[in-house]
């Protein structure tokens, strides 16, 4: 590691960080909320907190949120792949992420499939990509942490330095 | 009227096994009478004199997938969460609600029908949605619905969190502590035992068989076929005695159609509401907010690579590279 400034490659890049950070902790929230156990704890009846037992809204949350994500990850992945490829190149911290992001994203397509009126898979492979949605974001959660504790980053110059996500 | 009567219904049965054993593939021949479609069931409100026998057929063919919780429950934590308890003698006869042992039961509607008092008697059970919540959103894969139009949960997997019962237009699924999977997770954390309601008898209509109660009824209440084909008659039927019908838009579209002489608000008025005793109110598509969010969620990667070119295209007018030197 010769190099570890951390720098900011575009000027959006504060918003696109703190986008990504909010949107996931809103998604494990309402993706949380889909187990009964908001209520059973108590933490629905938390002032201001009592939405997360309403289980169509933090369902429809979960789906709103799910869409700013994909859009979200789709302008980075297509800025990186027009652009920043010519002069950056994704650290490992980053592919590991990418491919939770990619993991989490597939199974929960399965699952918004499945809701689909005509749709339904045995329950084997329902509870698979029930299992695997949460696990995969669990372990994404847990890269994240180390991320901003050990200041990994997603992009380093080609040349030298790291570069801030 | 096609395939709907229960003679029509068994004659179709017939047909399709001898079929499926001619060309040696057997298969249920339930499903090939629904060729392919959903089946759904025609209730006629107007020919049910409620004698039950509809929901002693059900208890009948049933009883063995009936819970035999184990004694004593589990604590629970916290002590909020309360044990449901139908498994005593008393309240597994329970027959005028919906209850983890009575999966059908009938409710009554005293109003007037041509100026004249009388009393609707109503079999209730699962509507059996085309898209139902239950299977839906349930987070454990323990509900779901089956090709041939029946939802149903399955009580080795069910946890009991009544998540399926409060997503239930209807709170149809009735809960029985002290049974099920979570007794080997965590009993006192997560769970609280197993939810029941109305499979429409699926191990019979996976024989080609008929549903318990449509077989015992002494006046044919209940017709079963292809939904295309009930939806069909139900309107034939509503048109001929000026009725009313409830369940064929009701949450979408479901699986149960009622014909009624009177408004279904008159009898929603009259009847008996509750935990237990489902409600006969228009129902909005739950799972729409769900589907229209679908669409979203397909836009959603073509905006954010819409925006991204937009950005480095801007980048290049105004002379900057995109990935300009880091600041």
């Amino acid at each position: 590691m010769k190099n570890t400034t951390r720098v900011a490659v575009l000027p959006e890049q504060p918003v696109l960080a703190a986008s990504y950070r909010v949107l996931l902790f809103a998604m494990a929230l309402t993706g949380v909320a889909q187990m009964p156990i908001f209520k059973r704890y108590y933490i629905a009846d938390i002032p201001g907190l009592g939405w997360l037992a309403k289980y169509y809204l933090t369902h429809a949350l979960h789906y709103l949120g799910a869409s700013l994500l994909l859009v979200l990850v789709a302008y980075c992945m297509a800025v990186y792949l027009l652009s920043l490829r010519k002069r950056y190149v994704l650290t490992g911290s980053a592919l590991v992420r990418i491919a939770l992001l990619g993991a989490i994203v597939v199974t929960g397509g399965f699952r918004v499939l499945k809701n689909l009126p005509g749709i339904s898979f045995s329950p084997g492979f329902t509870q698979f990509i029930d299992i695997a949605h949460l696990s995969f974001m669990m372990l994404l959660f847990l890269v994240g942490a180390a991320a901003v504790l050990l200041r990994w980053t997603w992009l380093a110059d080609r040349n030298a330095a790291r570069i801030e996500a | 009227m096609t395939s709907m009567s229960r003679r029509s219904f068994l004659k179709g049965g017939l047909a399709a096994a001898c079929a499926a054993c001619a060309s040696q593939l057997p298969k249920p021949a339930g499903a090939a009478v629904a060729g392919g479609q959903e089946l759904a069931t025609l209730i006629d409100i107007r020919r049910c004199i409620g004698c039950e026998a509809c929901v002693e057929a059900c208890r009948d063919a049933n009883s063995e997938k009936y819970p035999e919780p184990e004694h004593p429950f589990p604590e629970m934590f916290p002590a909020r969460v309360k044990a449901s308890d139908w498994s005593g003698d008393e309240t597994r006869e329970v027959r005028d609600r919906l209850t983890p042992y009575n999966w059908l039961f009938i409710q009554d509607a005293t109003v007037m029908v041509n100026g004249e008092e009388t009393t609707l008697t109503i079999p209730r059970r699962c509507m059996h949605c085309q898209n139902p919540p239950c299977a839906n959103l349930c987070p454990w894969g323990a509900a779901r619905k089956l090709k041939n139009g029946i939802a149903l949960i399955d009580a080795d997997l069910c946890l009991g969190g009544k998540k399926c019962q409060v997503v239930c237009p209807w709170c149809i699924p009735q809960r029985q502590t002290g049974v099920g999977l979570y007794l080997d997770l965590l009993p006192r954390f997560a769970g609280n035992g197993v939810m029941y309601k109305c499979d429409r008898c699926h191990q019979l209509v996976e024989k080609g068989e008929l549903p318990a109660c449509i077989e015992a009824c002494p006046e044919g209440v209940q017709t079963i076929g292809p939904r295309e084909e009930i939806v069909r008659e139900a309107h034939r039927l509503a048109e001929r005695i000026g009725g009313y019908i409830y369940g064929e838009t009701e949450n979408g579209g479901t699986n149960t159609l009622y014909v009624s002489p009177v408004p279904f608000e008159e009898i929603e008025r009259a009847i008996e509401t509750g935990p237990g005793r489902p409600h006969l109110q228009p129902v909005e598509d739950r799972m729409a907010k769900a589907e229209n969010l679908t669409t979203a969620m397909l836009i959603a990667p073509v905006a954010g690579v819409a925006a991204a070119v937009g950005r480095i295209a801007k980048g290049l007018k105004s002379g900057q590279d995109t990935a300009g030197d880091p600041r």
